[in-house]
């Protein structure tokens, strides 16, 4: 039974905002500034209910402030922000009540337990004793974690403390499940661990709103995103939209060209629709990548690697902002 | 964000710090229970030098030095004049060791109040829990120490039941200033300046060890305006001399102190946390 967290007893609960029919989040005009920056600067939000949606960018394109007010932490300097049908400067202990919440980072209670980690959230969170004990129970399972309920959260490793706090979320059983960066910092094996419990959550029609600067993140797991680039939307749709609408489908990548890449990328210039040179990598873009690539063997241009694939997340990030997403 | 220094102009100017905040004690109920859960597990590792501290100054400079003070003051051997400014200087400590290292760690270093305040507490419900763990803790170490003085035939009048309420004022005004010096620190070394030039001295020249009235005559005034002086002669008062209406004045003081502390130092914290 471990994982399931549908059989968890459900009780939703109250607010005055109306239900139902409201989106996860409404943002219109949003803005937050701090001094004369513009952290965001006059983003247009929709995110609905059910699904994954992720706000991909850079660090420092306005991801975690956009979190941030969503999540009550931070208040809009200008602009619209609804969230489950509540205004975020309303009765935010009522709002918060309903969300879950995955900060950036650490922020476990280190002197706690696991088990009192989870069981501390519940009471912030007014969940009755008699509900939050098995709750925590089923929620250890959920995280992988029930050998290790009595440790202390400096015992865990990396995974296993974001799986911790990916559970103390969910302990007031939220409507909506916001992760800040779930996965930043995290070997490999354990990001696919915390992706599996992720969409094992999706599958309990649970609502998650991420942010990640990880292409693949966004790829595996997000129905909807948008694109953030210095404090605004840039691109919005399900990532394959985004990938047709932005690039065309095949790409030829040269690796380690000689002299200026730019220069390489201007000779290239007629070969497809969009040619782009980022460091000492020449990138492709077309319809038809065999043929390309044909012509580049052709052109004989001194590279040391040639690949062809299909565009990506990665590619339309580049494209839009002239830019590679993780620096 | 925890990790930059609350801004005491803030965007809305240090008038509005004076604002009442809004506060609910239900949830701000919620982080002190963390803390007593904490202690029970950890009390007896952390009552040791917390209790023991004023127990070594009375032995030390009560009963050590006292002997070489052949005078009494106030009708009583030397220890017992300064035993009641101990327990007095127990519920400072107590409470400013609470308000400044350890809510400063959870703040800095753990982030947990960025946690916390994604649920239904709010930074105020979290000032003021932590306010209130600070002054329990420094009633817990008072008023244990207000019993071996007990024990010792220390206290001469039956207000003494009241002094732990001297405690909790005690406790109430230095967990507000402690407070106050967290939200505006950005790192933790600056915890020194607070203890050399603030609270040793406090606990040197406030009566604790001789009366007030035997500073020099510029220092007096600055001596009346310090929290502990109160506390120690509260405590004073109610304990051994029984002057039950001085007490009320020093109860009075502790009282209006706090009162004015308590907006900024429940408002810094929503500024330090809340960007």
């Amino acid at each position: 039974m471990a994982g399931d967290v549908t059989t968890r007893p459900h009780e939703p609960p109250q607010a005055t905002g109306p239900h139902g029919a409201s989106p996860a989040v409404r943002a219109r005009g949003l803005h937050k500034h701090y001094g004369d920056i513009a952290a965001v600067d006059g983003i247009d939000l929709d995110v609905p209910l059910g699904g994954c949606f992720g706000l991909l960018g850079p660090n420092g394109a306005g991801k975690t402030t956009a979190i941030k007010m969503i999540t009550c932490v931070s208040p809009p300097t200008a602009g619209v922000l609804e969230v489950l049908g509540m205004d975020v400067r309303g009765d935010r202990r009522a709002l918060k009540g309903r969300l879950g919440v995955v900060p950036q980072g650490e922020t476990l209670d280190p002197d706690l337990t696991v088990r009192e980690n989870l069981l501390s959230f519940s009471a912030y969170h007014d969940v009755p004793r008699a509900v939050a004990a098995p709750r925590a129970d089923a929620l250890l399972g959920f995280g992988q974690l029930t050998g290790r309920a009595d440790s202390r959260v400096e015992e865990l490793s990396g995974g296993m403390q974001r799986r911790l706090l990916i559970a103390r979320a969910l302990v007031n059983d939220p409507e909506l499940l916001v992760l800040d960066e779930p996965t930043t910092g995290l070997d490999p094996q354990a990001r696919h661990l915390v992706w599996e419990r992720l969409r094992s959550l999706k599958r309990a029609a649970k609502t998650l709103l991420l942010t990640t600067h990880y292409m693949e993140e966004a790829a595996q797991l997000c129905d909807r995103l948008v694109v953030f680039e210095a404090g605004r939307v840039v691109a919005t749709g399900a990532p394959g939209e985004l990938i047709r609408g932005h690039v065309a489908p095949r790409v030829v990548e040269l690796h380690g060209v000689e002299g200026d890449a730019r220069d390489v990328a201007r000779l290239l210039a007629g070969l497809a629709r969009e040619v782009e040179a980022v460091a000492d990598r020449v990138l492709v873009y077309t319809d038809d990548g065999e043929s390309v690539v044909s012509r580049v063997r052709g052109a004989g241009l001194n590279h040391q690697a040639l690949l062809l694939r299909d565009a990506t997340l990665e590619d339309v990030f580049l494209r839009l902002t002239g830019r590679s997403l993780v620096d | 964000m925890s990790t930059r220094p609350a801004s005491l102009r803030g965007e809305d100017g240090v008038l509005a710090l004076l604002r009442p905040p809004s506060v609910s004690p239900r949830r701000a109920r919620r982080m002190w229970q963390r803390d007593l859960i904490l202690y029970r597990r950890s009390w007896k590792l952390n009552v040791l030098p917390n209790f023991f501290e004023p127990i070594l100054y009375l032995l030390s400079i009560g009963l050590g030095l006292g002997l070489y003070i052949g005078d009494r003051i106030l009708g009583v051997e030397y220890v017992e004049f300064i035993a009641p400014g101990l327990a007095a200087a127990a519920a400072m400590n107590g409470a400013v060791f609470e308000a400044t290292f350890n809510v400063f760690v959870k703040l800095r270093f753990a982030k947990l109040y960025d946690a916390v305040i994604t649920t239904p507490l709010e930074p105020e419900d979290v000032a003021v829990g932590e306010l209130a763990w600070a002054v329990t803790r420094s009633f817990i170490y008072g008023t244990a120490f207000l019993a071996v003085m007990g024990v010792l035939g220390f206290v001469h009048s039956p207000w003494a039941v009241l002094a732990p309420v001297g405690l909790l004022l005690t406790g109430l005004a230095f967990g507000l200033i402690g407070l106050i010096f967290t939200s505006l620190i950005p790192q933790i070394d600056l915890f020194s300046y607070f203890f050399t030039l603030f609270v040793t001295p406090l606990f040197l020249f406030s009566g604790i060890f001789f009366p007030i009235s035997r500073l020099p005559a510029a220092a007096q005034p600055v001596a009346w305006f310090t929290p502990l002086h109160h506390g120690v002669e509260l405590v004073r008062a109610l304990a051994l001399t029984g002057e039950i209406t001085l007490a009320g004045s020093h109860g009075l003081w502790l009282l209006g102190f706090s009162a004015l502390l308590y907006a900024p130092a429940v408002n810094l914290m929503r500024r330090r946390l809340v960007v």
